[in-house]
């Protein structure tokens, strides 16, 4: 049975594309079959992330204006066989998909694909519907800032209001456990007592995300902090129990004595 | 309260916290500051027949209280109108 996914947040900038990217190879790693569906039209992204953008020939407005058809415009990772991108179109704009269009295309791609992952724009616009009306569930990205969080409420009300019932799950990105400590920044229990939804992952900030952006290789089941974080909120996805992992940081002393003669 | 307390600064994290549940409860009510002052002025009205009041010091807000029921809390209205003499 497959599965529609929407990541979304309301504040642009929150790492709705990343989270995406992550996820979707993460779930690739498990041997899902998945495809990852760009749905911000006129800002293309989550192409150049995944490192996939010198390989497009057409995009998601090609297919649903009849162009093509939804197999010519998914580009196929070759590090992962059974990962797929069906990347936006830069040069329109969110007008040229209707709701219509994308449940008809999700109704297609589940006959394929195990996940189907859409990337949801930032803002609540038609941009936005058409990324939540052919979900079963969402993954709402906030980080542990006032705007972000009140956005992902704002966020929960609409998806609320749905005529379909989606499941909403949380995943706070960008937490750094410096500040938390210092009682400088709202812990994961902050936030989630906040919005009141189910945790499905924390991500701590982690450098080693801008380096994959910088390669376009995702990180996720890498030794980083980040890398494993997505890695559990996967194995969470496809239904396994995970604990949350202690994104303090804390090191061995092994691993803290082999930096010192790194170092040297 | 603690002698203390009055020089330590509270975190960022917990005032952060503080803020946005006064101000998500508020938001999710869908209240603007229209309909607030609507209400304001209707309840002075109900109230204005029995007794006298401070229309000036009158304030109305919507915020959150401990509820018996649940365990958390519940969004309610909280007036605080300071009466001048009781009529009879």
């Amino acid at each position: 049975m497959s599965e529609v996914i929407v990541v979304t947040s309301g504040k642009g900038g929150v790492g709705k594309t990343t989270t995406t990217a992550n996820v979707g190879t993460g779930l690739a790693k498990l041997n899902k079959k998945v495809v990852l569906i760009d749905t911000d039209i006129g800002l293309r992204n989550l192409d150049l992330v995944l490192g996939l953008e010198n390989r497009i020939v057409y995009n998601l407005v090609d297919v649903v204006e009849g162009n093509c058809r939804a197999k010519q415009a998914m580009i196929k990772d070759k590090r992962y066989s059974n990962l797929y991108l069906l990347p936006s179109a830069q040069t329109r704009d969110k007008s040229s998909v209707t709701p219509e269009q994308m449940l008809s295309l999700i109704e297609e791609l589940r006959e394929e694909f195990d996940y189907i992952i859409l990337d949801c724009p930032a803002g609540i616009e038609q941009g936005f519907q058409n990324a939540i009306v052919g979900a079963d569930r969402a993954l709402l990205v906030t980080t542990p800032e006032v705007s972000a969080i009140r956005d992902a409420d704002r966020i929960i009300g609409l998806l609320e209001a749905c005529e379909t019932k989606k499941r909403c799950d949380l995943i706070v990105n960008r937490i750094r456990m410096d500040m938390v400590k210092k009682g400088e920044m709202m812990t994961i229990d902050d936030v989630q007592d906040i919005l009141a939804i189910d945790l499905i992952g924390a991500v701590p900030d982690d450098e080693n995300i801008v380096i994959s952006t910088n390669q376009g290789e995702p990180l996720v089941g890498t030794d980083s902090l980040a890398g494993q974080a997505y890695m559990n909120i996967c194995k969470r996805i496809v239904g396994e129990d995970v604990p949350l992992l202690d994104l303090s940081g804390k090191k061995g002393v092994f691993s803290k004595l082999s930096e010192i003669f790194k170092k040297n | 309260m603690n002698i203390f307390d009055m020089f330590k600064k509270k975190n960022s994290g917990s005032v952060a916290k503080d803020r946005l549940k006064l101000l998500l409860v508020s938001d999710r009510a869908n209240c603007s500051p229209e309909i607030m002052e609507q209400i304001k002025n209707d309840i002075i009205n109900v109230i204005k027949k029995y007794m006298e009041i401070d229309c000036e010091g009158l304030d109305i807000q919507i915020t959150q209280t401990d509820s018996e029921a649940e365990n958390g809390s519940v969004p309610a209205l909280i007036a605080n109108i300071p009466i001048k003499e009781v009529k009879h």
